[in-house]
C-alpha cells in the first residue's frame, strides 16, 4: 500500500528532520526540495498523491502532501515570514530553534527578539482550478489517480455549506467519490450555467454568511480555488501559467479566527492593522476551510492538460510519440469523417476545422504572433446548431468555453481582467484563459440592438485576442498586455463582425430533419476509445516541431511570385502568411515534420477552394463588403 | 501654527483648568516658548517617520563582550549606539563637514536652481532656510557618498540612528549661524536618492530597517489618520497629571498616581495628548520595471506630518523611505501566531517624477540610467557612418520593405529639438514629428503602430472607432470613495513625451478629431467642464494610420478623396505616407522570402532580433535624453534655399507649393535625422535628408492625379489648383445655362443637372454639379431647397 508513505502522509516531519540535522546550514532547503523531488519522479509515485481537483478538501488529511492542478490567476505581494525563529519554553526557560518553513503559524512562545531569527521570503499565489476544462479530462485525471483517501474522523467537516449536496453525496457514498457522475460537471450543467447572467459567480447556493468570490474566470465553474505560498524560483513563474503543484495543505482554523477577529479599539493604536481593508482581507485571508493554503514544494509546468498523453517530457513521452506517429495519418482520416458528419457533410469545413483545432501560437516575431489560426465559420443554421458543435468541440479538447455573443452578455460580462486596488486583487475575466484553451465564439447568439461602452470594450478585447493574441489586463492608471494562446473559433450567420484569419462559409451536404437527433447519433456512434484516440491526437499534433527546408521556400517563393504575376489583387502579403500557417498545420495534422512540395501544394489547393466558396458567398449575397 | 504668547500655559508649573476653552486648541498649542530662537528656543518635532526614537542605551566599545561591531575604535570614541557602529560625535561632526564643505559644480537637479555652484551647496541652502523658514532640509544621499562613503554607509544601514544625529548637527550649525531667526520647529534632515534607485521587486528581508528609495505609483490614498505620539493621563483624584510616550504602538497606562498614590486613578485625556498626522498610501511599481507576464506589486507607505497629501493617486513618485517589517500582532488569546510579518515604508521624502512635466522644464524625467559600457556601444554604433539604415532596418523587422516609412518613423522616435519661444510670445515651437500612413488594407500599417507602440516607454495605442474624445483627451470623475471630482487624463495626454498611435484613423468621429487639432499643433489640450478649467501638456507625436474610404486606394483620386479626412487636420502631419501594394515582380519575390524565412527562422536568430530591439530602445532613450542638435550656418543655408525651391515649383503654375509649416517640418526632421547621428549640429547633410524624406512623402500623398504634378495645395487647401479651376468653370457654365434660361424664379434639381450635363462636353459628375450649386448658393445667385433651386 502507498499510503504508508510519511512522505505523502506527513512531509513537515521530512522537512522539520532535515532541518534540525542541519544544524542551521543553509543548504538544508535545497536537500528538503531534491527529496521531495526524487520521490516524486518513482514510478507512478505521483499518482499516489491525492489531488485538490478531485478529492473534497475535507477527506485530505492537513498537513498532508497533495497536488493540485491550476492556472495561476494572480499573484500577491511578496510576504515576510519568519524562516527560522526561537521559542521559549515556559517550563524550562529553554531556547528551541524551530523551523518556520512550509508553515503558516508558529508554535507558542515566539521569542520576537530573538538574533537567530531569520526572515524569509515567499509569495502567495491565487490559484483556481484550470478553466474550462472539459469534463472527460477531470474524469480521466480523477480515474488515473491511486491515492486512498478515506474520510478522516479525526478532522470534523466544518466547511460551510457551500457545496451542500456534494457533501451528502459523498457521505453516503464515499467509495464512489472518484466516479464521474457524482461529478456535478454534466454537460446540461455547465451548459445552462453559461447561459445564466456572470454575476452568478459566487458558487454558494445557500444563504451561507461568507459571499466569497471564489475569483473564477469563468462563470459557472466549481471547484476548490488555492492560496499557494511559493518559496523557490518566484520569477519562474507568470501570471496564467497553468502547474501542478505539489505542496503541504494548511487549512489550520487559526487563520480564519485571525482574520475575523477585530478590536477596533486597538486600531488606533496598532497601526499594522488598520492597512487592510476589509474587501481586502477577505481577498488575501478567506477562511482556510474555503480555500486551503498549499505550501509548495514542486511545481510542473503543464506543457499540455491532456491526461491522455504522458505527462513530462521524458523518454517515454518520446516513445508514446513515435508510437503514435505511426497511427496518425489514419486517426486524422477518421476523425475527419468524423467532423465532416457533424459539419452535415462539409468536407472542406472539417478541414479546417481540424486545422484549426491543432493551431498553436509557436512562437512571436516583435508583435506579430505565428501560427495562430482564428477560424470563422460563417453560415451556421440557427437553433442550437452551434450549441451542439460545442458539446463535440468541447469532447475532444481538454480545454474549452463557449462565450455565447448575445448582446446581453457583451454588455454585461466581464471579459478583461480589471484590478481592484479595495481589494488589491485581480479580479478575473473570461478572457483570462489557460494556453490553447479553445474559445468558442457564438456569433449567431447576437441580435441588433446597441452595445454600451463596456460592450464595445469587450468587441474591442476579443478583437485584440484574435489579432494579436494578447489581452489587455486592466489596472485603471494603465493597461497591461499579456500575451495569450487562445485557440478562437467564431460561428456566424454571416462574416463575423470580429476579424478572423480565415473564413469558411459552411455548406451542408445534407438537411437532417432533426437536427438535435442527427447531431445525438453522430456523437453516439463514436467509441469511447474511438474519442480518446482523437483527443490524443489534437493534443500530440500541437506538439510536434515544423521546418521548412530551403529547396521548399524558394518553391513557394516561386509559387507566390507566379501567382502574383497573373492577378496581383489576388495574392497579398496577408494571403501568403495565411497559406504558410496552413501549410504548416497541414504538414503537422498529417504528422510530418517538415514542409514538402506536396504539401504546400496541397494547402494551395484547400485554399483556393476555399476562396471560391467566399467568393461565391459573396456574389450570392450581393454588396457585402 | 504658530501660537500667541498670551495663551501660553507652562504645563510643568500650573494645573490646569480643563473646562477653559482655551484647552481645547490644537496639540501643537502647549508648543514651547514664542518668541524663541537658538536650539534651545526652538522645539524639536517629533519624527515619526524614524519610528519611536528609542533612547538608544551607548555602549562602551571596550566592555562589550561581543566587541566585534566597532570598526573605528581610536581614542575618543568609544561610544557606539547599541547594535551598530555609530558614534553620535564623530558622525555629527562629519555631517557638519559635508555640509560647510561640500561643492558640487556639476550640478544640474532644477531644485538647486539660482545657487551658486561654486559655493558650499548645503550652506546656501540652509541660508534659504533662514529666509523663507521651511524647517526642511533634502539632502541628496549621492553627495554625501562622493564626500564621504562611510558616512554614507552609515546613514543607509542605520537611518534610524543617523538621521536624528543629522538633525542635531544641522541645528547647531544653523542656530551658529543665524542666531535670530525663528522657525517653528527644529530643522529636520530629508536624505533622498539612496543608492541607485530601487526597484520594489527587488526588495528583501535584508532591507529591513535600511533606508531605501524606490520608485512607483500612487494608487490610493488613505484618509488621514491621527496618531497618538505621546498620551495623557490625568489623575481623577487630584488631578495631577503625566505623559506616557508611545512606544511601538502601546501606550503603558500608569497604574498609580504618583501625587497621592491612588490605583486606577489616571484617565487618558484625548485632548491634550499629542497626536501626529499619519496616511496610509499604496504605491504600485511602474510598469517599466515590471518583467513581462506577471502582475505588479505593491507596497504600503506610511506618510507623516506634512508629507501629508503631498501625493495624489496617479502620480509617479520616488519614495525614500525605511523599510519596515512588523511581527503580526501577538494574541494573548492565541498561543500560536501567524509567522507572517506586515512590511511598509515610513517615508522621508517624496519625489515625484512626473513633477516637472507640469513646470514644463524638460523631458529627462524618465531619465534612465545608462551604464558606462552601454553608452560606450550606443556610441560606437552612433559612430557607423550607415547608422541611419542600420537603424531603420532594425525597426519592425517583420515587415518587409517600406524603407521610407521605417525612416520616418525613425526620425518620429528621435524628435526634433524642443524650442522655446514665450519669451516673444509664440509658446513653444512643436518638437514632435507627425505621420500619417494610409493605404491599402492589409499592409501592415496596425502591425508597424503596434511595433512602434510596444518600443516607446511612453506610447499609447488606441483605434479610432474605440475611441472617444474623452477617452484621448481628458475626463472629470467622480472619485468614488472621497466624492472628490478627479481630473482622468486620456491617451494623448497620457502620451505626453512619447507617441500617440492612432489606427483607424479615418473611423474616427469629426468632434474627436477636432480635439486633435490643437493638440497637433500647440501640443496641449485645454479643458473646460465641471468648473475645471486647465490646459495639459500633451507634447505626443501622432502616429496615425486610415484606410481608403472605398476600402481599395483609387489612384484616381487625391489623397484628400481617398481618406475624406478634412486637409486642416492634414496639414498637421509632418510626413503622410502611401503604403501600397507595389506590383512588380521582384518585390514580390524578397516579400515572399522574406516572409517564410519568418516562419522557420531558428530561435537563435529571434534571438538576435529581439537584442536589436532593446539596443533601439536604449539609443533612442539616449539621444531623447542627451542629444539637442541646433542648426549650423550652412544648415540653416540648405533649409532657406529648399523652402524657396519648394516655393519656386509651384510659382511656376500659378501655386504654391510650400507653407512655412513645410520649412517648419524640414527644420524637425533635419534635427532628428542629426540626432540619429548623436551629433550636436544640424549639417548639411541631415538637411539633404529631411528633404528627400519629405520629398518622397510628398510624392506620394501630394501628386495631383489629373496632373501628375506635386501639389501641396492638396494637403493645405484639400484640393489641387487644377481641380479648383476646374469647379469654378463648372460653376460658371452652369451660371450661364440659368441666365440663358430666363426668368423662372424656380427649377427642378435634376431638371437642371440633366440640362447641364447636355450642355456640357465633359463628363459632369452630380458631385460636380452639386459643388457647383454650392459655389453659386455662396455667391447669393440662388438656393438649394430639397429638389428645388430657387434664383434669388
Amino acid at each position: 500500500m502507498p499510503s504508508s508513505h510519511d512522505w505523502i502522509n506527513k512531509p513537515l516531519g521530512v522537512v522539520e528532520a532535515m532541518f534540525a540535522q542541519s544544524n542551521s546550514n543553509p543548504e538544508w532547503e535545497a536537500k528538503v526540495l531534491e527529496y521531495f523531488k526524487g520521490q516524486l519522479k518513482e514510478k507512478e509515485s505521483h499518482s499516489w498523491v491525492p489531488s485538490l481537483n478531485d478529492v473534497p478538501l475535507h477527506y485530505l488529511k492537513p498537513n498532508s502532501l497533495v497536488k493540485f492542478r491550476c492556472l495561476v490567476q494572480d499573484m500577491f505581494d511578496p510576504e515576510f515570514y519568519m524562516g527560522v525563529y526561537e521559542t521559549v519554553d515556559p517550563s524550562t526557560k529553554a531556547n528551541v530553534l524551530r523551523c518556520g518553513k512550509y508553515k503558516d503559524v508558529t508554535e507558542c512562545g515566539v521569542d520576537l527578539n530573538s538574533r537567530n531569527t531569520v526572515t524569509a521570503e515567499r509569495q502567495t499565489f491565487y490559484c483556481v482550478p484550470i478553466p474550462g476544462e472539459s469534463p472527460w479530462a477531470k474524469e480521466s485525471y480523477g480515474c488515473s489517480s491511486q491515492a486512498r483517501v478515506v474520510p478522516s474522523t479525526s478532522y470534523v467537516p466544518s466547511r460551510q455549506k457551500r457545496s451542500y449536496e456534494e457533501d451528502d453525496d459523498m457521505d453516503t457514498q464515499p467509495q464512489k467519490q472518484r466516479e464521474p457522475h457524482t461529478e456535478p460537471h454534466g454537460n446540461g450543467d455547465s451548459k445552462r450555467q453559461e447561459t445564466e447572467a456572470p454575476s452568478s459567480q459566487t458558487t454558494a447556493p445557500s444563504d451561507c454568511s461568507s459571499h466569497l468570490d471564489l475569483n473564477f474566470p469563468l462563470p459557472g465553474e466549481r471547484g476548490p480555488a488555492c492560496l499557494v505560498k511559493v518559496y523557490e524560483g518566484l520569477d519562474s513563474f507568470k501570471l496564467n501559467d497553468t502547474l501542478e503543484i505539489y505542496g503541504i495543505l494548511s487549512v489550520n482554523p487559526v487563520l480564519t479566527v485571525l482574520g475575523e477577529e477585530k478590536d477596533p479599539s486597538l486600531l488606533l493604536l496598532n497601526p499594522t492593522e488598520s492597512m487592510e481593508t476589509p474587501e481586502e482581507q477577505r481577498a488575501h485571508d478567506p477562511p482556510a476551510s474555503l480555500v486551503p493554503r498549499l505550501h509548495m514544494l514542486y511545481a510542473r509546468p503543464l506543457q499540455h492538460n491532456n491526461p491522455l498523453l504522458p505527462s513530462a517530457p521524458t523518454e517515454d513521452q518520446s516513445a508514446f510519440v513515435s508510437s503514435f506517429l505511426v497511427e496518425m495519418a489514419s486517426v486524422r482520416a477518421e476523425l475527419l469523417a468524423y467532423l465532416t458528419h457533424v459539419l452535415l457533410g462539409d468536407g472542406l469545413a472539417a478541414e479546417y476545422l481540424l486545422l484549426h483545432l491543432i493551431s498553436n501560437v509557436y512562437t512571436r516575431r516583435d508583435v506579430l504572433p505565428l501560427g495562430k489560426f482564428t477560424l470563422n465559420l460563417s453560415g451556421c443554421p440557427l437553433n442550437s446548431y452551434t450549441e451542439r458543435l460545442y458539446q463535440i468541440v468541447q469532447q475532444l479538447v481538454p480545454c474549452s468555453y463557449r462565450l455565447s455573443m448575445s448582446l446581453h452578455t457583451m454588455n454585461s460580462m466581464r471579459l478583461v481582467p480589471k484590478k481592484d486596488y479595495v481589494a488589491n486583487r485581480l479580479v478575473s475575466g473570461a478572457l483570462q484563459l489557460a494556453r490553447n484553451t479553445s474559445l468558442f465564439l457564438d456569433e449567431t447568439q447576437l441580435e441588433q440592438g446597441q452595445l454600451d461602452s463596456s460592450g464595445v470594450r469587450n468587441i474591442t478585447a476579443l478583437g485584440n485576442l484574435i489579432s494579436w493574441q494578447k489581452v489587455d489586463y486592466d489596472f485603471s492608471y494603465h493597461q497591461m498586455e499579456f500575451p495569450c494562446n487562445i485557440n478562437v473559433l467564431v460561428t456566424s450567420e454571416g462574416r463575423s463582425l470580429l476579424p478572423s484569419d480565415c473564413q469558411v462559409p459552411l455548406q451542408p451536404q445534407v438537411t437532417p430533419p432533426n437536427m438535435e437527433e442527427y447531431l445525438t447519433t453522430i456523437h453516439m456512434a463514436q467509441f469511447t476509445s474511438q474519442i480518446n484516440k482523437f483527443r490524443v491526437y489534437l493534443s500530440l499534433a500541437r506538439t510536434l516541431d515544423y521546418s521548412i527546408s530551403d529547396e521548399v521556400t524558394k518553391a513557394v517563393e516561386d509559387d507566390f511570385v507566379d501567382m502574383r504575376k497573373d492577378d496581383p489583387q489576388s495574392v497579398t502579403a496577408e494571403d501568403l502568411h495565411r497559406m504558410l500557417v496552413v501549410a504548416r498545420l497541414l504538414s503537422l495534422s498529417l504528422g510530418q515534420t517538415t514542409l514538402s512540395r506536396d504539401g504546400w501544394m496541397r494547402a494551395k489547393h484547400i485554399d483556393m477552394l476555399r476562396r471560391s466558396r467566399t467568393e461565391q458567398q459573396k456574389s450570392l449575397n450581393g454588396n457585402e463588403p | 501654527v504658530s501660537t500667541s504668547p498670551t495663551d501660553y500655559h507652562s504645563p510643568n508649573t500650573k494645573t490646569v483648568d480643563m473646562s477653559s476653552p482655551l484647552m481645547y486648541g490644537t496639540p501643537s498649542s502647549r508648543v514651547e516658548g514664542t518668541p524663541r530662537s537658538g536650539v534651545g528656543g526652538t522645539p524639536a518635532r517629533q519624527r515619526p517617520d524614524l519610528g519611536s526614537i528609542r533612547k538608544a542605551p551607548q555602549v562602551d566599545l571596550h566592555s562589550d563582550a561581543d566587541g566585534a561591531v566597532a570598526s573605528e575604535q581610536a581614542l575618543g570614541q568609544k561610544l557606539v549606539i547599541w547594535g551598530t557602529d555609530v558614534n553620535v560625535g564623530t558622525c555629527k561632526e562629519k555631517f557638519q563637514r559635508f555640509l560647510q564643505r561640500f561643492i558640487d559644480p556639476a550640478s544640474n537637479e532644477d531644485e538647486n536652481a539660482g545657487l551658486d555652484l561654486n559655493e558650499p551647496l548645503y550652506m546656501q541652502k540652509l541660508e534659504e532656510i533662514s529666509v523663507v523658514g521651511e524647517p526642511v532640509l533634502n539632502v541628496n544621499c549621492s553627495h554625501v557618498q562622493s564626500f564621504d562613503a562611510d558616512l554614507y554607509r552609515q546613514l543607509i544601514s542605520y537611518p534610524q540612528e543617523v538621521i536624528p544625529t543629522f538633525d542635531m548637527a544641522v541645528n547647531e550649525l544653523f542656530f551658529e549661524r543665524f542666531p535670530d531667526s525663528i522657525l517653528e520647529h527644529q530643522i529636520q534632515v530629508r536624505p533622498y536618492n539612496a543608492l541607485k534607485t530601487r526597484n520594489m521587486r527587488s526588495l528583501n528581508p535584508e532591507d529591513i530597517d535600511q533606508m531605501i528609495t524606490i520608485s512607483g505609483m500612487v494608487i490610493r490614498t488613505s484618509q488621514l489618520i491621527p496618531e497618538m505620539q505621546e498620551a495623557f493621563f490625568q489623575c481623577q483624584v487630584c488631578a495631577f497629571f503625566t505623559r506616557v510616550e508611545v512606544d511601538r504602538g502601546r501606550i503603558a497606562e500608569p497604574a498609580v498616581c504618583r501625587n497621592c498614590n491612588t490605583i486606577h486613578s489616571l484617565a487618558l485625556i484625548h485632548n491634550r495628548s499629542a497626536f501626529s498626522d499619519k496616511q496610509m498610501i499604496k504605491v504600485q511599481e511602474s510598469p517599466d520595471d515590471m518583467p513581462a507576464g506577471q502582475t505588479p506589486h505593491t507596497t504600503i507607505v506610511y506618510a507623516h506630518n506634512d508629507l501629508v497629501d503631498k501625493v495624489q493617486p496617479g502620480d509617479r513618485i520616488n519614495i525614500t523611505g525605511i523599510y519596515r517589517a512588523v511581527p503580526m500582532r501577538e494574541n494573548p488569546r492565541q498561543s500560536n501566531v501567524k509567522s507572517v510579518y506586515k512590511t511598509h515604508i515610513d517615508v522621508i521624502h517624496f519625489r515625484k517624477t512626473d513633477e516637472k512635466r507640469l513646470h514644463g522644464l524638460d523631458e529627462d524625467s524618465d531619465q534612465k540610467l545608462f551604464t558606462e559600457e552601454r553608452v560606450q556601444i550606443l556610441k560606437e554604433l552612433a559612430s557607423k557612418p550607415d547608422v541611419y539604415d542600420r537603424l531603420s532596418s532594425a525597426l519592425a523587422p517583420s515587415i518587409y520593405e517600406h524603407e521610407d516609412i521605417k525612416k520616418g518613423i525613425l526620425l518620429q522616435l528621435f524628435g526634433g529639438t524642443r524650442k522655446d519661444f514665450s519669451q516673444t510670445g509664440r509658446g513653444n515651437f512643436r518638437a514632435e514629428v507627425n505621420i500619417l500612413l494610409c493605404g491599402d488594407p492589409g499592409t501592415s500599417k496596425s502591425q508597424l503602430l503596434q511595433y512602434v507602440f510596444n518600443l516607446v516607454p511612453r506610447g499609447q495605442y488606441t483605434s479610432g472607432k474605440g475611441s472617444s474624445a474623452v477617452g484621448l483627451t481628458a475626463y472629470v470623475m467622480k472619485d468614488p470613495e472621497t466624492k472628490q471630482l478627479v481630473l482622468q487624463t486620456g491617451a494623448l495626454v497620457l502620451s505626453d513625451n512619447g507617441i500617440c498611435c492612432i489606427d483607424e484613423f479615418d473611423k474616427m468621429s469629426d468632434s474627436t478629431r477636432s480635439v486633435l487639432h490643437e493638440v497637433m499643433e500647440q501640443q496641449t489640450l485645454s479643458i473646460a467642464k465641471a468648473g475645471i478649467i486647465c490646459q495639459l501638456n500633451a507634447r505626443t507625436s501622432v502616429l496615425a494610420a486610415a484606410n481608403p474610404v472605398e476600402s481599395q486606394w483609387n489612384p484616381k483620386k487625391t489623397t484628400i478623396e481617398n481618406i475624406q479626412l478634412p486637409h486642416t487636420l492634414l496639414s498637421r502631419f509632418d510626413l503622410i505616407f502611401l503604403m501600397l501594394d507595389p506590383q512588380d515582380e521582384a518585390y514580390d519575390r524578397r516579400l515572399a522570402h522574406h516572409l517564410v524565412a519568418l516562419y522557420y527562422q531558428s530561435e537563435e536568430q529571434i534571438e538576435e532580433e529581439f537584442l536589436d530591439m532593446a539596443v533601439l530602445k536604449d539609443y533612442i532613450a539616449y539621444a531623447r535624453t542627451y542629444i539637442n542638435p541646433r542648426l549650423n550656418e550652412e544648415a540653416s543655408q540648405a533649409l532657406i534655399e529648399a523652402y524657396v525651391d519648394m516655393r519656386k515649383i509651384g510659382s511656376g503654375r500659378g501655386m504654391v507649393s510650400a507653407y512655412p509649416r513645410q520649412l517648419e517640418s524640414l527644420i524637425r526632421l533635419a534635427e532628428a535625422h542629426a540626432k540619429v547621428r548623436f551629433s550636436d549640429k544640424v549639417e548639411t547633410i541631415d538637411v539633404e535628408e529631411a528633404k528627400r524624406l519629405h520629398r518622397e512623402a510628398l510624392k506620394q500623398s501630394a501628386t495631383d492625379p489629373r496632373t501628375g504634378f506635386v501639389d501641396i495645395s492638396i494637403l493645405t487647401t484639400g484640393m489641387s489648383a487644377t481641380a479648383r479651376k476646374r469647379k469654378e468653370e463648372v460653376a460658371r457654365a452652369l451660371k450661364k445655362m440659368i441666365q440663358s434660361k430666363g426668368k423662372t424664379p424656380a427649377m427642378k434639381y435634376q431638371q437642371l443637372f440633366d440640362d447641364l450635363r447636355g450642355q456640357s462636353e465633359a463628363a459632369i459628375t452630380k458631385d460636380m454639379f452639386e459643388e457647383a450649386l454650392r459655389a453659386l448658393a455662396d455667391e447669393d445667385y440662388l438656393t438649394v431647397t430639397g429638389k428645388t433651386v430657387r434664383l434669388l
